[in-house]
């Protein structure tokens, strides 16, 4: 069985059934049924084999959160040939480092074609400028207007099971070189065994507002509900930042059943959403809202059962999940007959020995939640740094080994070596197991993840050094959680030769804005201080945590950050 | 009059949105396309205004090109309450 297979079972099955209901700030919902969604996609691919993109070869699609690009990537399915969605420009990206970042990914990738807005074609051809790569820009426009008629896909070579449907690409600007190719067979397995999971049956509404270029967005919010015959509520991550009790109109309006949030939206959503905005919302359909995609936290839920519980949200609703593009989406799940497991440790012995022992009356703890059991067709294990599965209770590298994992990183054997261990995928996240659930801990390297976007530190980094007056080496990055919004600040701590305070904050905004430019990133403290503040390592690298720690330090010292 | 609504909207986001407070903002320095608050910020902005001026900002018009200067927020406020 194959992806498009499924689809057009769907089509077949249920043509006037609607898959999709699409919605947009400021304009009606628009409801697309599966005969609609397989018609229109057959015009895509009908359009990718005019430009001569063969099965197995990548189209890169860059467009925004809509119909354009519904279409557009299961036309890519139907025909064989491989999506790979490529986030679209954001205001506060500057056009050159997106050009730049797609060059980056097409090096990679080698994609046949792209596909794009007439509107943004020549940011595009920019971009490829002699490259050759690339042969063909395709404009929505042309597929739109194309008044084709036939339903069927011309000259359809039938994929198998294990060719490649999709590449998932993690955030951020290193993340575009690593795409996570996987199978039909994968993606099938993972929707069989999730389903499961999440007690998913006929009558079920998914509401989404996360992005498809992300696994939670693409396989829980997307192609979970639309291969398995569930309607989808789609929305966009544009639209919930700015008016976020729009998810919570949609649940009640759609009686919406399954959603995923990553951890900083229920902090967001329960301080942000005022009770004007929810006249007449009822909740008490929404029975599984699961949180994923950072480390998950008991006082976030709390918040937001707090704030949602009198329109009609149960506490039992509140769920957990871990997942990763590279399993192509969960790993473990909570069981949802019961609130995630929570357990109270002894903070010091967890810190410094790595063990998840209970907390003691005296001493300080902190509260840990479950992110739940190994999906039916995935298992977990432990490793110590040689590789040696460890005891429960015990934190170590969490392995994986499914029917459901990634084929590789596409083009990149290198990094498939770097991946597996005996046969079992190396996550990099660390975590511990108790009583058959998964407790993750943390990052092995010093990612940060803010809003379930992974952001490596040295990127940010290497921005800074293009400030005129920041020298290279002499700044450092790094996330600290911040309680209230239940995520991590990304911050960052430059050296100048300046200690003129005027000066420093000069500086401080020129990297603000050159960082934000180059890579969409925020960043929510930037400290210019003067020479030789930052701690190297005996090597001469950056110590990025006890950086971190001095910077938090001097910040409690003097009262603010 | 639209110095005064400024100097309160600079103290509101030096204090509450960047934590910096004493930070100056100009009413001309751009503080969206230029990445100093973010999107998640931008709800902020508009309880804000909303609760102190009477004002409504849609989400809709959350963007730059609504307002992208504490200048131009100002102005849309006064516009706005010159209006009602």
């Amino acid at each position: 069985m194959t992806l498009d297979e499924r689809l057009r079972q769907q089509a077949e099955r249920s043509p006037n059934k609607t898959a999709i209901h699409v919605q947009h700030a400021g304009r009606p919902d628009l409801a697309i049924s599966y005969d609609e969604l397989w018609y229109r996609a057959a015009r895509y691919a009908q359009a990718y084999q005019r430009e001569g993109v063969r099965p197995g070869e990548v189209i890169v699609l860059i467009l925004q959160h809509g119909e354009d690009l519904l279409y557009a990537f299961w036309g890519a399915i139907a025909c064989g040939v491989i999506p790979s969605i490529m986030p679209f420009l954001t205001e506060k990206l500057s056009p050159e480092q997106y050009r730049s970042d797609l060059r980056a990914l097409i090096s990679v990738t080698q994609p046949a074609a792209v596909v794009t807005y007439p509107e943004f074609e020549d940011q595009v051809r920019e971009a490829l400028a002699n490259d050759r790569i690339v042969r063909a820009v395709i404009s929505t426009r042309g597929i739109n207007e194309a008044s084709g008629s036939t339903f069927a896909v011309d000259n359809y070579a039938p994929r198998s099971a294990d060719d490649i449907v999709l590449l998932q690409h993690s955030s951020g600007t290193t993340g575009l070189q690593k795409g996570v190719a996987l199978s039909h067979r994968a993606v099938l397995n993972q929707l069989d065994a999730y389903g499961r999971a999440i007690d998913l049956r006929a009558g079920d509404v998914i509401v989404s507002w996360l992005p498809l270029y992300h696994d939670m967005g693409l396989i829980a919010g997307f192609l979970l509900p639309i291969l398995e015959g569930i309607p989808l509520v789609l929305s966009s991550p544009f639209d919930w930042v700015r008016a976020p009790w729009r998810l919570l109109q949609a649940v009640s309006q759609y009686r919406g059943t399954h959603s995923w949030l990553p951890n900083f939206a229920y902090n967001f959503m329960a301080q942000k959403v005022r009770d004007r905005y929810l006249e007449g919302v009822n909740l008490e359909s929404w029975r599984t809202v699961i949180n994923c995609s950072e480390p998950v936290r008991w006082e976030s839920h709390r918040a937001f059962f707090q704030r949602f519980e009198k329109f009609g949200l149960r506490r039992g609703s509140l769920q957990t999940c871990y997942a990763m593009a590279e399993n192509v989406f969960g790993v473990t799940q909570s069981d949802l007959r019961s609130e995630p497991a929570v357990e109270d440790l002894d903070r010091a012995a967890f810190m410094e020995a790595h063990s998840a022992r209970p907390a003691v009356m005296s001493g300080p703890s902190m509260r840990v939640m479950s992110s739940g059991k190994p999906l039916s067709n995935t298992r977990v294990q432990i490793l110590d740094a040689h590789g040696t599965p460890v005891p429960d209770a015990t934190v170590g590298e969490i392995a994986i080994q499914s029917d459901c994992m990634l084929t590789g990183y596409y083009n990149r054997p290198d990094a498939d070596k770097k991946a597996f261990h005996d046969g079992w995928f190396l996550t990099g996240d660390y975590g511990y197991l108790s009583q058959g659930e998964l407790y993750v801990a943390g990052r092995k390297k010093d990612l940060i993840i803010v809003g379930g976007k992974n952001i490596y530190p040295q990127d940010l980094e290497a921005l800074s050094y293009e400030v005129p007056g920041i020298h290279p080496g002499r700044s450092v990055a790094f996330g600290v959680f911040n309680e209230e919004l239940g995520t991590e600040d990304v911050c960052m701590v430059a050296e100048a030769d300046s200690e003129d305070a005027v000066q420093q904050q000069r500086l401080a905004d020129l990297i603000r804005q050159h960082v934000t430019k180059s890579s969409a990133i925020a960043l929510r403290h930037v400290r210019v201080v003067g020479p030789k503040w930052i701690l190297k390592t005996s090597s001469g690298k950056t110590a990025r945590v006890a950086n971190r720690d001095k910077f938090l330090r001097e910040s409690s010292d003097s009262g603010t950050q | 009059m639209q110095e005064e609504l400024i100097l309160q909207l600079e103290s509101h986001v030096a204090t509450r949105i960047l934590k910096q407070p004493g930070r100056r903002i100009a009413a001309d320095e751009p503080i969206i396309s230029s990445g100093l608050i973010d999107s998640f910020n931008l709800v902020d902005v508009a309880l804000y205004v909303e609760d102190t001026f009477g004002v409504r900002i849609t989400d809709t018009e959350l963007n730059s090109g609504t307002f992208d200067t504490l200048g131009q927020l100002a102005a849309l406020i006064e516009q706005r309450r010159g209006r009602a």
